[in-house]
């Protein structure tokens, strides 16, 4: 019996090594331990074997069947490495390939410098607000410390609708808007179109983008306004920017005063970028006027406040080494696709 | 605003620093320098040489061999200078020395141009002699100079000095840009008084005094203001015996390096006295003065004037005249009138020095069309009591030069002066304001130095009368931070409540959109506001359409800028068209932008300025593809309910065809369509252009951020499909909306999957099939529940003529 299973063991071995593919192990696994199987066959003829020996004829059964089922399962688990490998061998490709992409579109980079602003502002808590871009006159000059004869209106070259209504200048009248709400404190910026009479060339356009930042609250100084635009072009251009504040006359704030930060091109050590000054003007800021925060009706008193106004293509131009502002309005795919 | 820094100096005697030092300091206390130019810039090893003997050249006829003693040596120089005598003292430039540029008196190079020991046509030469260009100077500021060939020293010098000192050329010429609020400084002194206090140095200004020649300046002229609204004050001095002569060098070098070109005494000294004092003066030949008597009026409508330029002038009754007895002589502020204008034979000059009314004067400069120096100044409105000084400062001038003798006296008259600005002194304040800790003594010290007068027992700052631009609290703030150094101040952040940084919601919505159509291949452009009215034509808009009422620029760069747009398509064309003119395949292009409707012509009040999300293409992809792009960018703000879409959009410009309006529950939210071929010709593009424009005011109120999780399907879901044959004019919409309406709450989805026109389906009529897929939430369907819904749907297709298909 113990020659026969034997047999049988060795049978199934030699089958399953002969076996070159999937179906012949299963013809193996049938033929051996099916239902009619040879194994199954010794099992059948246990009604033969005398009693006392049926546990051990069983027991040797079950060893030969146990053998014969991890020998083909590891056969077939050979043989299932061995196809995958070859087809993988089949299906090497050239990586070098062109890829295909979804051809996604590009922002302006006047955006691309907008949201950069937006990220850095809202971070500090300031609301986003806008403005109307057809303005009246009280909004865009009055309320902000211009009255009708001063010579800053002219220095502005203001596209008029009528004598009253204009196309503003400037974004500063969204301050004037956002006093007028009541709801203090106040910290917004207001980016958007703006209009000038400039004839369009490389560093004109009779449309253009501003961003305009306002903070009002109890006890701002100076230094406040200072910390918050140093922090805002270490952001924008990076850490190791320096700023410089130079003063300068804004009808509506007082003290008044224009941004430089050192050159990002050469460091500050002057360069053709920055006219070899070392030093690129940024914006212009300064303290609100008391003027314009009580024709806000804001007690100047109790309030102070800053204001900024950034030229948004100024920024764009500069960071993204642009050098004709023309590129920015024709819209050609060439120079779209580079940001 | 350029200045010669020597003019400076000589009212700030103790300033002694480096160009670049001076100009960085003023330019932090706030005068802001814009640039500065050193006048001997590239001038090296130049000296007065002596021509001792002239020779003419063996082998040239047009050059000369000449001994010139330079000091210390006498050296051999060939010249081609046609000017030169033996005698002549001439600035030279020795072997290995610099010059600034070409005898041309073209551009300068950089570096200057490196002078050597050579021979010219075999004839050994150690330098050159200069002419002014190659000095780097021009004719205009030694008028002296010959027209061409070498300059020639007219004063006394000697041989191996420093030419470049002789000439004066050892100087630096500083440009301001003055702001707008600092009348002062719009002046030597004003510069010279900023300086000194930037530095901390005495300010010593030229002490003025006239001697007079006895005689009264009223037995002479009298002035009568009769519109004092615009003058307040009119000063008038007389100087006898004028002798017209070329001014002396010194006042020619600087008045040429502020830009002004010398003329004669007379003129110099009205020019030199508006540079140092800024008071713009007017002198007339007194013997054309009718009367001799001043009368200050506004002119008549319709009058005209000859001013000295030779130009006929048109006058309103607003502008300012200057008469005599009979007659106008000059606008006042702007321009003196030709028929009292100074000439060469002028005995005796009525000189005026007057304080007009800025504005005024800025309106009529404007209108009249003329803009001078003199109204440059006025229109920023000048201090009343300068002009009194200044006029004086005049004579003195006349006197010291010998140009002529001042008549004793003045004739002013003048309003009552406004009175000098008090401000509260609060140093605390000031501290609070600016985040800082000066001390009070400190901001007096820093007061001092600006002439603002501090009383101890009122506490009140008092300011000066030239410094019209301070008049609160924060202006005596800003003097403080100035002189204490914007640079010193703390940076701190803002204190105080915390606020949340946020996008509105239409900003939100905004940049959504830009994300969307960057996703489906579009890139940002951005147009302009303004446009041409043709644009109304090229687009096919009907004359009586309500988009060519648009809001119009008064005065804008041109035609082509007039009008605001009322429609956004102009500007994704124009870019689009400008793309395919440079050959760019497959372009697609969006903008998000205002357009402008007015609720009213003439424009009373604010217009609606309507963002729009304008797309266009042309190149890969159709109407279907710009379609897709709308739907994907309304799911995405939330607009997830059915969009329908009208065909008979009635958009000129489109294609009758190919257009529709897109609605959102009964809303039109914007169209969509191919470009009509007629307008696409406008813009000469050659191509199917696709367009959508969605209008952002009507989306806002329908778009959400808001999801909520639905759960996923539990429950089996069974589908039908139904083939149909379908009149061609009945849209799949139609077939969808019947679907939608009948097919119950189990209705979870319908898909066209097959729409087929051709010979297998008899003409008018299209084959059409869908995928029709029901689902409950809570239970599996029954095949009555299913079969129930069909019926219903079946039901209302055959209403619309539908055939089913087997």
């Amino acid at each position: 019996m113990k020659e026969k299973l034997e047999q049988i063991k060795a049978d199934a071995i030699r089958q399953i090594n002969e076996s070159e593919a999937l179906d012949k192990l299963n013809d193996v696994r049938v033929n051996f331990l099916g239902k009619k199987g040879e194994l199954t066959a010794v099992l059948k003829g246990m009604k033969d074997v005398a009693p006392e020996d049926r546990p051990k004829v069983g027991q040797l059964v079950n060893e030969a069947r146990a053998e014969i089922e991890r020998i083909l399962d590891e056969a077939r688990t050979n043989m299932e490495r061995k196809l995958r490998e070859a087809r993988m061998r089949a299906e090497v490709i050239d990586v070098t390939l062109p890829s295909q992409r979804n051809k996604v579109g590009h922002r302006h980079p006047n955006t691309i410098a907008l949201e950069e602003v937006e990220r850095i502002f809202t971070g500090m808590g300031y609301e986003v607000v806008e403005g109307p871009e057809i303005e009246k006159d009280y909004y865009n000059f009055e309320a902000l410390n211009i009255p009708a004869d001063h010579p800053a209106k002219d220095e502005q070259d203001t596209f008029y609708i009528n004598s009253d209504i204009l196309l503003r200048t400037q974004t500063s009248g969204v301050q004037v808007h956002e006093m007028e709400k009541g709801r203090l404190p106040i910290r917004m910026i207001a980016p958007g179109r703006v209009f000038r009479s400039d004839e369009v060339d490389a560093t004109h356009s009779p449309s253009f983008h501003q961003i305009e930042g306002l903070v009002i609250d109890k006890k701002i100084t100076f230094a406040d306004l200072k910390g918050t635009l140093a922090e805002f072009a270490h952001e924008l251009f990076g850490e190791e920017t320096k700023v410089k504040f130079r003063p300068h006359h804004f009808p509506f704030t007082e003290p008044s005063a224009e941004m430089d930060v050192s050159c990002f091109k050469c460091g500050g050590s002057g360069c053709r970028f920055c006219k070899g000054e070392g030093w690129i003007e940024i914006l212009g800021c300064g303290m609100v006027h008391p003027n314009v925060l009580k024709m806000s009706n804001i007690d100047p008193d109790v309030y102070t406040g800053f204001a900024f106004g950034v030229g948004l293509e100024r920024i764009a131009l500069l960071k993204y080494e642009i050098d004709d502002m023309r590129l920015l309005y024709e819209n050609d795919i060439r120079f779209l696709k580079q940001f | 605003m350029n200045t010669p820094l020597s003019w400076i100096k000589a009212y700030v005697p103790e300033l002694a620093c480096e160009d670049k030092e001076y100009c960085d300091a003023m330019t932090l206390s706030g005068t802001k320098v814009e640039g500065f130019e050193r006048l001997d810039k590239n001038l090296e090893k130049i000296v007065v040489g002596h021509i001792e003997k002239i020779e003419r050249h063996p082998d040239a006829d047009k050059l000369i061999v000449c001994q010139v003693n330079v000091g210390a040596e006498t050296v051999q120089i060939v010249t081609g200078a046609q000017n030169l005598k033996e005698g002549d003292y001439v600035p030279t430039v020795l072997d290995g020395g610099k010059v600034a540029g070409g005898h041309d008196g073209g551009p300068l190079p950089e570096n200057g141009i490196k002078i050597k020991a050579g021979k010219l046509r075999g004839v050994e030469s150690a330098g050159m002699m200069c002419a002014i260009e190659e000095l780097g100077s021009s004719k205009d500021m030694y008028p002296e100079a010959p027209e061409d060939g070498v300059y020639v020293f007219r004063k006394p010098v000697t041989p191996g000095e420093d030419a470049v000192e002789a000439l004066g050329l050892h100087d630096t010429v500083v440009e301001y840009e003055v702001t707008s609020n600092r009348v002062d400084c719009y002046s030597i002194l004003g510069i010279a008084r900023e300086a000194a206090a930037t530095f901390r140095k005495p300010f010593v200004p030229p002490v003025v005094e006239v001697k007079g020649n006895g005689e009264d300046v009223n037995d002479f002229i009298s002035v009568e203001i009769k519109d004092a609204d615009l003058c307040s004050r009119f000063c008038a001095r007389v100087c006898k015996n004028i002798k017209i002569a070329p001014s002396p060098e010194w006042m020619q070098r600087r008045l040429a390096a502020c830009g002004i070109r010398p003329i004669n005494n007379l003129v110099d000294i009205t020019n030199y006295v508006m540079m140092e004092y800024g008071q713009p003066m007017h002198a007339y030949d007194l013997d054309n003065v009718s009367g001799n008597k001043i009368i200050v009026r506004r002119a008549k409508d319709g009058d005209e004037f000859q001013t000295l330029d030779g130009q006929m002038r048109k006058l309103d009754s607003e502008m300012l005249m200057i008469c005599d007895a009979e007659k106008e002589i000059g606008l006042a502020g702007i321009m003196g009138g030709e028929n009292s204008k100074i000439t060469d034979d002028v005995k005796t000059v009525l000189f005026e020095a007057a304080t007009f009314n800025g504005a005024n004067i800025r309106k009529s400069s404007k209108r009249v069309g003329l803009r001078t120096d003199a109204s440059g100044i006025f229109e920023k409105g000048l201090d009343p009591r300068n002009a009194e000084t200044a006029i004086n400062r005049a004579c003195q001038l006349i006197e010291e030069l010998g140009c002529g003798e001042a008549v004793g006296g003045i004739v002013d008259v003048k309003e009552p002066f406004r009175e000098l600005e008090q401000i509260r002194f609060e140093p605390d304040r000031i501290n609070q304001f600016l985040g800082t800790d000066i001390s009070k003594d400190e901001m007096l010290e820093i007061f001092g130095r600006l002439e603002l007068a501090y009383d101890e027992c009122t506490g009140m700052i008092t300011a000066p009368s030239f410094r019209q631009d301070v008049g609160c609290f924060a202006d005596i703030a800003e003097e403080v931070a100035r002189f204490y150094g914007y640079d010193k101040i703390p940076t701190t952040l803002p204190s105080g409540e915390a606020t949340t940084g946020k996008l509105t919601f239409k900003l939100r919505i905004e940049e959504k959109a830009r994300d969307i159509a960057e996703y489906c291949g579009f890139s940002q452009g951005m147009c302009y506001s303004f446009e041409s009215p043709k644009v109304f034509d090229k687009l096919l808009i009907p004359e009586d359409s309500d988009l060519r009422k648009a809001v119009t620029i008064s005065n804008p760069l041109g035609e082509d800028f007039s009008i605001m747009r009322t429609i956004s398509l102009n500007g994704i064309l124009t870019s689009l068209a400008t793309n395919y003119n440079r050959r760019n395949k497959n372009v697609r292009l969006y903008e998000l932008g205002n357009i402008y409707i007015p609720k009213s012509l003439p424009v009373v009040d604010y217009p609606d300025e309507r963002m729009q999300f304008t797309l266009g293409m042309y190149g890969e992809g159709d109407f279907f593809t710009m379609k897709g792009v709308v739907e994907e960018f309304l799911e995405s703000i939330g607009m997830t309910k059915k969009i329908s879409y009208n065909p008979n959009a009635e958009k000129t410009f489109l294609h009758p065809g190919r257009q529709a309006l897109i609605q959102y529950k009964d809303a039109v939210i914007g169209y969509l369509g191919e470009i009509h071929p007629e307008a696409a010709d406008n813009y000469d593009i050659d191509t199917k252009v696709y367009i959508a424009v969605l209008d952002m005011p009507e989306i806002l109120p329908f778009a959400s951020f808001d999801r909520k999780y639905e759960g996923i399907a539990k429950y089996p879901a069974v589908s039908r499909d139904i083939s149909m044959v379908v009149p061609k004019d009945i849209l799949v919409g139609d077939i969808e909306k019947v679907i939608e309406q009948r097919g119950g709450k189990i209705l979870e989805e319908y898909r066209l999957f097959d729409i087929y026109e051709g010979s297998q389906i008899r003409s008018g009529y299209k084959s059409v099939a869908y995928s029709i897929t029901f689902r409950a939430k809570d239970r599996t369907l029954e095949e009555s529940d299913v079969a129930g819904a069909m019926k219903k749907i079946l039901n209302g297709l055959e209403g619309l003529g539908i055939e089913l298909r087997a």
